[in-house]
């Protein structure tokens, strides 16, 4: 019976933030440290033909400078990629350059002082001759052959090309089509300020030869890894990289980045402890960026509105670099989600990584499923009005029948389970869908702009199977691995190598456990984001942590369990079949005794005093396991956006927002439901305001949060959440992930409203974000 | 070539000499006086997230010179609970799951005293407006807003 698990707990973890106890990076200090400022490229493109510090070096309080140059003789490697699919061409990429920048915000030398305003006016003082070249803009303009080269190992600007599917099913579905729409549509580059910008600290031992590195990631053991064999070469074994409390990741956190590099080569060389924060504007110029996804979608269907088809092609923006993860997003993320809710036969998906002169682009938020969800919604609701249907009822006559899972996809995937009626049958009522329906009519009828937009969304989280993902090209496993410690005293520590950085794992995985061991909530503490505790693990991105960190946890109580129920059983004389912990003692008893039985603390305490043990068991009384998912979980959602526009001025305002998610089962419903408005608040930023622009010269035109324009708290309803639970079948607890299922369906479901309130205009499609200017000068163009 | 300042922090007085006159209120709460709680989201006076009190009012600490606190009454999150209790605003972020990553969290809860001061009846209109200096990335705001008119009420 699952006293904890399923109820919303406050999170233990709050008090030390809500005093401004946080242990985040830049708040960390050690003795005798210096500061690391980087001097980064003004240019998207640029030789260097030459830098001179020695003004900087006279400086009073400068340690010393860097350039990329140096760095490669001490030592330093390439950033790797992670993820390779076939035939991926990786350029090169130094954490500082030695030769050529490629983006704006590329390092290109690095100062250290005692203080950070004086390593700030040194950056001032370095003289870098630059000799700018021409750039190449554009997910798909920069493939053309007149196009400026990036890499000259890399023709065309083309990392790779993808496909997946059944392209004769699709060609065939084209063919006997009685109804075919089309729609050309980008899905914007995004910033994602998580508000913590990025910071690393670094201390070398001299005498142990052993290296500590604080960063902002969401992984600190892949990163560890990273270092370890490709760009530090430090023994594994002597290094250890703590990620404290990090402040939000939305993804930009997984990667390995130049400054973890930077900052424990700076450590050791100048045998000080070392720390970088970002500022902010620097987080603009060097986080990776999302999205920038330049599509073409055409979708066949029956005479009866059944979809038969879908052909895509995109031109993915991969920025100046491979980013850790980068081939990923928009192949196995993105292309394995084109069937969505629904049963279409022929699928075929193309795709194109392209690089151009801009920041690197990875996961963000969503991550390859957001883009996915945002053709396929957009051309589903064209689907429904080429068949003069209601966009719900067209859905509904083509999702997945619930009785028809687990169903196989063409597109590689195969869902594990869920209910999709069922999603819209409680989003109609919740949403009140037909009172909506007349109001807009009566909005009509007075002349106003009054949309609204619906979404069925699918995605794919707990990532992943290792084997599959090393067949789409992963470098590495995406196992988790959980540690359950007992300690005499009968206390618990946890150890989990999935990571939280606001989802809260300190209060979920305890709940997990204390039903798992029957014990006291309070009694466990979880621990994560420290090589040097935990065995290893491989962080938290793409909703895995309760999926796959949560259900290693499960595997190891239960073997704490199995072992406790031996010792109790022996000390107490009886079968282990015949002991059970008990529910309202708290203890471990014996089937139909009348005494108390052992507390969980006495038999804890017997497997270290080790005084009389079962003759198979050893002392001690801690497990660690490994848990390798069979599958994906693919939680799904329903959602419904009303919009209002003003005529006049072109502003867009969210009125209502409604969601409806199955996320399998939820251990703590006030965790969940913050995460899902969370997502929404972030999807719906970036239908209505978010855009990473540049210049045709390659220059961030949006690099501070004065033109970046980041969701406020005054433009937003109340959001209103539901769930239905159609347990996941891949994982003992039955969850699928609930980090990103609100961004993916955010952006599109406010996207379908604001077409739908056009629509009496004649408007079928309008490009994000919808700025107040776009849709006044869309009005204009269509009245 | 720096300058002597006096300021009681979270009600204590000290004096702190040589202060460059560029050093930033936030650099002298955070790297001087040690109190780390304040954070520093942004370079643009944008997010909020080093909101302290300065003389009674919700200021952004990047935004103050240190020279300018001279002879002021500053505030930090450090300056709220007393002896572990919560003050009301921060019992209600708790309660209402008004946080999740953390890092905006001590700014919303200075701007947010300031806010619902004297206005046990705030709205939420009110309250989302007044947040426009604040960003947070993680929680959409909502749940912020909760923990705002529970503390507002709790106050009165
Ligand atoms: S750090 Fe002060 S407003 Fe952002
Ligand atoms: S809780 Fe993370 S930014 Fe607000």
């Amino acid at each position: 019976m699952a006293k904890f698990v399923g109820k919303s707990f406050k999170r233990v973890e709050d008090p030390r933030f809500l005093q401004g106890q946080g242990k985040y990076v830049s708040n960390l200090q050690r003795p005798g440290m210096a500061y690391v400022a980087i001097a980064r490229s003004p240019h998207a493109h640029a030789d260097i033909k030459g830098i001179d510090a020695s003004a900087a070096l006279e400086l009073d309080g400068v340690v010393a400078v860097f350039t990329g140059q140096d760095l490669i003789d001490g030592g330093v490697g390439q950033l790797p990629c992670g993820w390779v699919v076939p035939d991926c061409k990786i350029p090169e990429r130094w954490p500082v350059v030695p030769d050529r920048a490629r983006h704006v915000g590329d390092a290109v030398a690095v100062v250290v002082a005692d203080n950070p305003y004086v390593a700030e006016d040194a950056l001032e003082l370095i003289e870098v001759d630059y000799e700018p070249l021409p750039v190449s803009m554009g997910a798909r303009a920069t493939t053309e052959y007149r196009a400026q080269q990036l890499h000259a190992e890399i023709p065309n600007n083309t990392a790779y090309s993808w496909a997946l599917g059944d392209e004769d099913g699709m060609r065939r579905a084209f063919a006997e089509a009685a109804h075919v729409v089309e729609l050309d549509l980008i899905n914007q580059r995004l910033i994602p300020n998580a508000m913590e910008p990025r910071a690393c600290m670094a201390e070398w031992d001299d005498t142990m030869e052993e290296m500590t590195v604080w960063t902002t990631s969401q992984n600190p053991h892949p990163i560890r890894l990273l270092l370890s064999g490709f760009t530090l070469g430090i023994p594994e074994n002597k290094l250890r990289v703590i990620s404290p409390d990090v402040g939000g990741g939305f993804g930009s956190k997984i990667f390995h980045y130049p400054e973890e590099i930077i900052v424990p080569w700076v450590a050791r060389a100048i045998n000080r402890p070392a720390k970088w924060v970002a500022t902010r504007s620097e987080s603009f110029m060097t986080d990776s960026q999302g999205r920038d996804h330049v599509t073409n979608v055409r979708m066949a269907m029956d005479a009866t509105g059944t979809i038969t088809g879908l052909h895509v092609q995109t031109w993915a923006d991969q920025g100046a670099y491979l980013s850790t993860f980068a081939p990923l997003i928009p192949t196995a993320l993105s292309i394995t989600l084109f069937s969505g809710l629904y049963k279409i036969p022929g699928i075929w998906g193309e795709m194109k990584g392209t690089l151009t002169n801009t920041v690197p682009v990875d996961a963000y938020r969503g991550a390859g499923r957001p883009e996915a969800s945002y053709l396929l919604e957009r051309i589903v609701e064209k689907g429904a009005q080429k068949m003069g249907m209601d966009p719900i009822a067209f859905r509904r006559h083509n999702l997945i029948p619930a009785d028809e899972f687990p169903y196989q996809t063409p597109v590689a995937f195969q869902y594990d389970s869920g209910n999709y009626q069922g999603l819209f049958d409680k989003l109609e009522e919740i949403s009140g869908y037909g009172d909506l329906r007349e109001e807009q009519k009566a909005k009509r009828a007075e002349g106003k702009l009054w949309g609204v937009g619906v979404s069925g969304c699918i995605e794919a989280s707990g990532p992943a199977p290792s084997a599959v993902a090393g067949s789409l090209g992963s470098a590495v496993g995406f196992w988790e691995s959980g540690t359950v410690r007992v300690h005499p005293t009968g206390k618990v520590t946890a150890l989990t190598g999935s990571h939280a950085h606001g989802q809260g794992h300190e209060t979920t995985f305890a709940q997990i456990l204390a039903d798992e061991l029957n014990i006291p909530l309070e009694d466990i503490e979880v621990v994560h984001g420290d090589t040097g505790r935990v065995p290893f693990g491989m962080g938290t991105y793409g909703s895995r942590s309760a999926a796959v960190g949560g259900s290693a946890l499960v595997r190891s109580a239960t073997r704490v369990r199995e072992k406790m129920t031996k010792i109790a059983a022996h000390q107490m004389e009886s079968r282990p079949e015949d002991v059970y912990f008990d529910d309202e003692t708290g203890n471990i008893r014996v089937q139909g005794a009348t005494d108390e039985g052992m507390s969980f603390f006495e038999v804890a305490l017997a497997a270290y005093t080790a005084h009389d043990l079962p003759p198979d068991i050893e002392p001690g009384l801690e497990e660690t396991a490994f848990f390798d998912p069979s599958n994906f979980t693919f939680p799904n959602s329903a959602h419904i956006a009303v919009v209002s526009i003003d005529r006049e001025t072109g502003e867009v305002t969210l009125e209502k927002y409604f969601g409806v998610d199955d996320v399998g089962n939820v251990i703590n419903p006030l965790i969940v439901d913050g995460q899902l408005v969370g997502g929404v608040a972030q999807g719906v930023g970036q239908a209505l305001w978010e855009h990473g622009i540049y210049g045709e010269d390659g220059q961030l035109l949006t690099g501070s949060m004065m033109d970046y324009a980041m969701p406020r708290a005054d433009r937003f309803p109340q959001i209103e959440t539901d769930r239905i639970e159609t347990p996941s079948p891949t994982n003992p607890l039955g969850v699928k992930g609930a980090g990103e299922m609100g961004t993916i369906a955010g952006t599109v479901t406010v996207a379908n409203a604001v077409v739908d309130a056009l629509a009496p205009l004649g408007v079928d499609h309008v490009e994000m974000p919808f700025t107040a200017e776009r849709i006044w000068q869309t009005i204009q163009a269509h009245s | 070539m720096g300058v002597s300042i006096s300021l009681n922090i979270n009600g204590e007085a000290r004096s702190l000499d040589n202060v460059e006159p560029r050093l930033l209120l936030v650099d002298l709460i955070r790297e001087e006086l040690g109190l780390t709680g304040t954070n520093i989201g942004c370079d643009t006076s944008q997010c909020g997230a080093c909101t302290v009190h300065m003389d009674g009012l919700a200021v952004k600490s990047c935004t103050v010179l240190a020279v300018q606190a001279d002879g002021s009454d500053v505030v930090t999150i450090e300056g709220m609970a007393e002896d572990g209790q919560l003050t009301a605003m921060q019992q209600a972020f708790w309660d209402e799951h008004g946080l999740q990553c953390g890092f905006c969290t001590p700014g919303m809860i200075m701007a947010g005293v300031k806010l619902v001061e004297g206005n046990p009846d705030i709205s939420d209109e009110e309250i989302r407006h007044g947040l426009e200096g604040n960003i947070c990335r993680c929680t959409g705001y909502q749940n912020i807003v909760k923990a705002m008119k529970v503390a507002a009420q709790a106050a009165a």
